[in-house]
């Protein structure tokens, strides 16, 4: 009964260790997240009837397809790949761990006979008089050796890189580290958005998705939102936001902020996102009476009516920043004193002069458009997102420590045979043995010119 | 001179060398071989010449507003083929397997002549989105390990032409053109050295990409298409690793793995934004 238990519980950890689950989870990972690429993620239910119908639109929330990434069966695929992380790494990492704190002193006369990287030489010298060159010549050309005294013989060992056993462990727990940092950021972490109108300051954002608007606990302040083109076009170069920080009143942060270059107050950051017109804009006309050449400066919104001389009233109809290429023009028309509504004309900002030549009773010039934006933000809170860099810190770290670093070992053996003394060298690297064999030979050379130069 | 004119002087030499490392295979004659590495190494050093003109070129077009030639879908494809040259050179130094160069430089080629032809060549100024020094970071890493992939890929095929007839042939060695491809043994050391390359390499490139989109937008992944192939492509190479200890899954099925890769990389490239829409879609002209 005991047995068969044990066998049961074993066969389950031989399952959740191995590799080859390893590689069904990394492909089937890989293919079903292919699904979330060719279908939208987190769109309305129209769209997706739309596009594919009502029969696949329910078959796609029954998987989950929708959200893919956050479905029940991707999220349990990651979490059967953590569990397979550390059972893995559980079951492996004592063995690597014996490395360091049992380093093998000694090598077997197996390991001095079929190791790739091996030497041996005969000096009549003793072993007393070549130890302490032996010694330094290891030290200075691979490591510090360790002396053990064993079996009659003199024993060397040296080693380098131990640290490249664990960087394969490094870069599973990185894995780890940055789940975590994720799941972090996702309970206690928001995204959110805030549209803020020049001049005018919020204490609330709104999460994405979310009805309930988020309480910042202090206020920000547009106080100016500004776009620059490239000379000569419509592509925008940058656009920027003079943000204020309020907290208790007190203006405690002022900083411009545009794309890629966000602010941060107390764990929330504001980034640049996007920008649009707010409400109605104010127009600065110049009329000119053209029977009594008086001018008059007028400033009005689009719609408004305004009264002229003689009972004569006009208003501004419409406004583009860009007429035909000619930059910003305003349509206007004029009213008689009768009522009567003539017929609208246009007036171009560049052109001042322009509307004198139409010759009506009155003649107007578009000083001005001042359109109030309102500066878009993204708005986001993560506290995990230092646990993600320190996870991706470690990812980096330890897969270069893992692909390009090896454990490196050498061993000595010098024994009395015959009144010679015997030195036998082997050597042996845990990876990149290509590599190791050449340098190798230098150590070996090395080690020879130490022999046999008894000076 | 213009970086124009480098770029085609570019292509066509890479298109010279393509051909005489075929010759080379054909023939097995030494002094093709290093003809052809001859080439090869001019076409690179004009690929070099050409992205530093550009550089320079575009801060007498732009003024201050000049940047690495690293921005746009023109500009990445002949950086890509600058840094499969470069992966390439550094793998023969290393392995002296001159045979490899008619799997690699087409890959080269292929980009070069599409760019030359297929793409725009405009140097346009940055959207914002783009005007960040993680852009550069970004987009080396990114290339170097997509470069590494493509050798990957091309020691793969060879691997795959090489195994099946050693297999046949036991012990008695191989003749004809298959004479001068490295054993299969060795070329599955290569392809397992150039991912071991490219591995940390893409690493990097997700983890500046997403540390850049925590920068710009406050997200570090939003599961966005480019994002998530390149996680695919990540996962493909992570299981080829880890093949490489499992029975039942080295030589072929490795080999293999590393050419699926490379699709999938080639996809992430290029497939996700000529055919699937996000973020990255104005690097797409």
């Amino acid at each position: 009964m005991n047995t068969k238990k044990t066998t049961f519980v074993d066969s389950v950890w031989d399952f959740f260790c191995s590799l080859k689950l390893t590689i069904l989870i990394l492909l089937l990972l890989s293919v079903t997240s292919i699904i979330g690429t060719v279908i939208q993620q987190g769109g309305s239910a129209e769209e997706y009837i739309r596009e594919y119908g009502q029969s696949n639109y329910e078959l796609f929330t029954k998987l989950q397809f929708t959200d893919m990434y956050h479905s029940w069966w991707f999220v349990g695929l990651l979490g059967l790949f953590s569990v397979n992380l550390i059972c893995c790494s559980i079951k492996n990492f004592p063995r690597a761990w014996k490395f360091v704190v049992s380093p093998q002193l000694i090598a077997s006369d197996a390991t001095f006979k079929n190791s790739a990287n091996k030497g041996e030489f005969s000096t009549k010298e003793s072993i007393a008089s070549l130890l302490p060159r032996l010694n330094a010549t290891i030290k200075s050309h691979f490591a510090k050796p360790v002396e053990t005294k064993a079996d009659g013989a003199v024993h060397l060992f040296a080693q380098g890189g131990i640290y490249s056993r664990f960087g394969a462990y490094m870069t599973h727990l990185s894995i780890l580290v940055i789940m975590v940092g994720a799941m972090v950021g996702t309970v206690w972490g928001y995204k959110a958005y805030v549209n803020i109108v020049e001049g005018t300051s919020i204490s609330q954002v709104w999460p994405r998705g979310g009805e309930t608007p988020i309480e910042l606990g202090f206020s920000v302040r547009c106080d100016d939102f500004d776009v620059v083109y490239y000379a000569g076009t419509q592509r925008p170069k940058t656009y920027s936001s003079e943000l204020v920080v309020l907290d208790g009143g007190k203006e405690v942060l002022k900083k411009k902020i545009e794309v890629n270059h966000p602010l941060s107050y107390k764990g929330i950051t504001f980034y640049q996102s996007s920008y649009g017109p707010a409400g109605t804009g104010t127009f600065e006309l110049e009329v000119t009476d053209n029977q009594t050449g008086e001018k008059v400066q007028v400033t009005t919104a689009q719609g408004k009516k305004n009264q002229l001389a003689r009972g004569f009233s006009f208003s501004v109809d419409d406004f583009t920043p860009n007429y035909d290429r000619f930059g910003p023009a305003a349509r206007l028309h004029v009213d008689a004193p009768d009522g009567t509504h003539r017929t609208p004309f246009v007036i171009m900002q560049n052109f001042p002069q322009f509307d004198a030549r139409r010759g009506g009773d009155f003649s107007f010039a578009l000083k001005g458009y001042n359109q109030p934006q309102y500066t878009g933000l993204q708005v986001a809170k993560d506290p995990g997102v230092w646990v993600v860099w320190t996870g991706c810190f470690m990812m980096v770290f330890g897969s270069m420590g893992a692909f390009f670093f090896s454990h490196r070992r050498l061993w000595v053996r010098l024994r009395e045979e015959k009144g010679k003394t015997l030195v036998q060298v082997a050597a042996n690297a845990h990876r990149n043995q290509a590599a190791f064999a050449m340098r190798f030979e230098d150590l070996i050379k090395q080690i020879e010119t130490t022999i046999e130069n008894k000076a | 001179m213009d970086s124009n004119l480098f770029f085609n002087v570019t292509t066509f030499a890479y298109f010279t060398a393509m051909v005489i490392y075929i010759a080379f295979v054909v023939t097995r004659s030494s002094a093709v071989a290093v003809l052809a590495k001859l080439v090869a190494v001019g076409g690179f050093l004009a690929n070099t010449l050409a992205l530093g003109l550009r550089w320079y070129e575009s801060y007498q077009l732009l003024g201050g507003d000049g940047r690495a030639p690293l921005t746009n879908l023109y500009e990445s494809v002949v950086f890509f083929a600058w840094s499969i040259l470069l992966i390439y050179l550094l793998v023969d130094w290393k392995y002296k397997q001159p045979a490899m160069g008619a799997f690699v430089i087409p890959f080269a080629f292929f980009g070069m002549i599409w760019a030359q032809f297929g793409l725009s060549a405009s140097i346009d100024p940055l959207v914002p989105a783009l005007q960040s020094n993680w852009l550069t970071y970004h987009v080396i890493t990114c290339f170097l390990g997509y470069a590494a992939f493509a050798v990957a890929c091309g020691v793969s095929i060879m691997y795959l032409i090489k195994v099946g007839k050693e297999e046949k042939a036991e012990n008695s060695p191989i003749g004809g053109i298959l004479g001068v491809f490295p054993s299969a043994r060795v070329l599955d050391d290569i392809n397992y050295r150039a991912i071991m390359i490219g591995f940390p390499l893409l690493t990097l490139g997700i983890i500046t990409g997403a540390a850049w989109a925590n920068y710009a937008w406050g997200t570090y992944w939003s599961w966005d298409p480019k994002e998530t192939w390149s996680l695919i492509v990540w996962f493909i190479y992570a299981a080829f690793l880890h093949a490489r200890f499992t029975r039942g899954w080295v030589g072929r099925r490795a080999a293999w793995l590393s050419i699926i890769g490379f699709a999938a990389t080639i996809f992430c490239y290029l497939g996700v934004n000529l055919v699937l829409s996000g973020l990255h879609s104005y690097g797409g002209s």
